[in-house]
């Protein structure tokens, strides 16, 4: 196995000026919750786009192209009792990152459902590295973990315990592969 | 722009469907309220015969919702819940699950009952039932207790505050049809 020697910002090189762009098909965007108390629920939105452009990271993503097994549960999660889709089709974020020890923070606001609240995004960003088109290309790793319910997705059932079906704490997470724009 | 009215009840005289012939009077010029008089024919819910096409009186069902712009659902209270019929009917209307007719359809609820309340427990309940069907339900709903007082045989709702109790919930259930302008 080969090994790939990866430069991590906040050790050896700056944060990338210019523009980059998200290549998303080597790019993902998911999310984890905790259901009924003991497994770990994921999902992932395909349909994203985001770029870097000095230092200020920004995306969106179609909350429709969010991938459920089962089309009764898609279903559910597009309805006004999670995100309404119909009503507010993009989920949206913007932040400045920022080198903090050997890692990044992005500072930012994010948008789901219609409401906007700061958040901070941690992680790593690693590389630069050249792909073989030529290009300098970034991994940028992020994630943050929100309360559902500040946001309206308030949804829930009573477990026969009486605790909660559904954690209201969520973990964002974004694994981009950024390439600087030629 | 209609309005689709279901009443719970089957009662020729029901308060609730005096309660919706009142919701008509409320509504402003050009808005059409539909009253639905098939709750009588639709069958038991039964999964085998839930298939294309459906039973006459569900498919009118469901297509009465679909082409509706907003529903009105007026429910009395059966025992602190929803009434049988009420809830078979919905139960028919909400399959198939992810795309049945009142996935993201504006509705609201109101109920009248011959007691005091006014059917609170039931309404909580239909809020509950068209919620996990995927409807848009508007929060709130009219309570009119003690109905034989206060609608007369016109549909007419004599109680001034909750007159305007109706003309609230109406306007915002309109407002749902058009959410570029209730976002505004």
């Amino acid at each position: 196995m080969s090994t790939i020697t990866q430069q991590q910002v906040g050790l050896q090189v700056d944060a990338p000026t210019g523009t980059l762009h998200a290549d998303v098909v080597h790019s993902s965007l998911g999310f984890e919750v905790r259901y009924m108390g003991i497994a770990l629920f994921k999902g992932v939105v395909k349909d994203f786009g985001a770029s870097l452009v000095d230092g200020k990271l920004g995306g969106a993503a179609r909350i429709a192209s969010l991938e459920a097994k089962d089309e009764n549960l898609q279903a559910h999660l597009l309805s006004p009792e999670f995100f309404d889709a119909e009503r507010h089709p993009e989920i949206a974020f913007t932040g400045e990152l920022v080198r903090v020890g050997n890692g990044v923070e992005v500072d930012g606001q994010i948008t789901i459902k219609g409401v906007t609240k700061p958040v901070i995004l941690r992680g790593t960003l690693t590389g630069p590295v050249t792909d073989p088109y030529g290009n300098a290309r970034y991994g940028l790793e992020l994630e943050t973990t929100i309360d559902r319910t500040e946001f309206g997705l308030d949804w829930n059932a009573d477990m026969p315990d009486g605790t909660k079906a559904l954690a209201n704490n969520v973990t964002l997470r974004a694994e981009l592969s950024l390439v600087a724009a030629a | 722009m209609r309005v689709l009215a279901i009443s719970g009840s089957l009662r020729r005289d029901s308060h609730n469907t005096l309660l919706l012939r009142a919701a008509a009077e409320h509504l402003p010029f050009g808005v059409e309220l539909e009253l639905w008089e098939g709750l009588r024919e639709v069958p038991p819910y039964d999964q085998d015969d839930d298939v294309e096409p459906a039973p006459a009186a569900v498919a009118a069902l469901r297509d009465a919702v679909a082409e509706a712009d907003a529903v009105l659902i007026a429910t009395p209270e059966y025992n602190h819940s929803i009434p049988g019929a009420l809830k078979n009917a919905l139960d028919w209307a909400s399959r198939p699950y992810a795309t049945n007719a009142f996935r993201g359809k504006p509705v609201a609820v109101i109920g009248a009952s011959a007691g005091l309340f006014g059917a609170v427990w039931a309404q909580a309940e239909l809020r509950k039932v068209l919620a996990a069907m995927g409807a848009r339900v508007l929060d709130g709903g009219v309570a009119v207790g003690q109905a034989a007082d206060k609608l007369d045989a016109d549909g007419g709702l004599l109680d001034e505050a909750l007159r305007e109790r109706l003309d609230d919930l109406l306007g915002a259930l309109l407002a749902e049809t058009q959410p570029l302008r209730a976002a505004a």
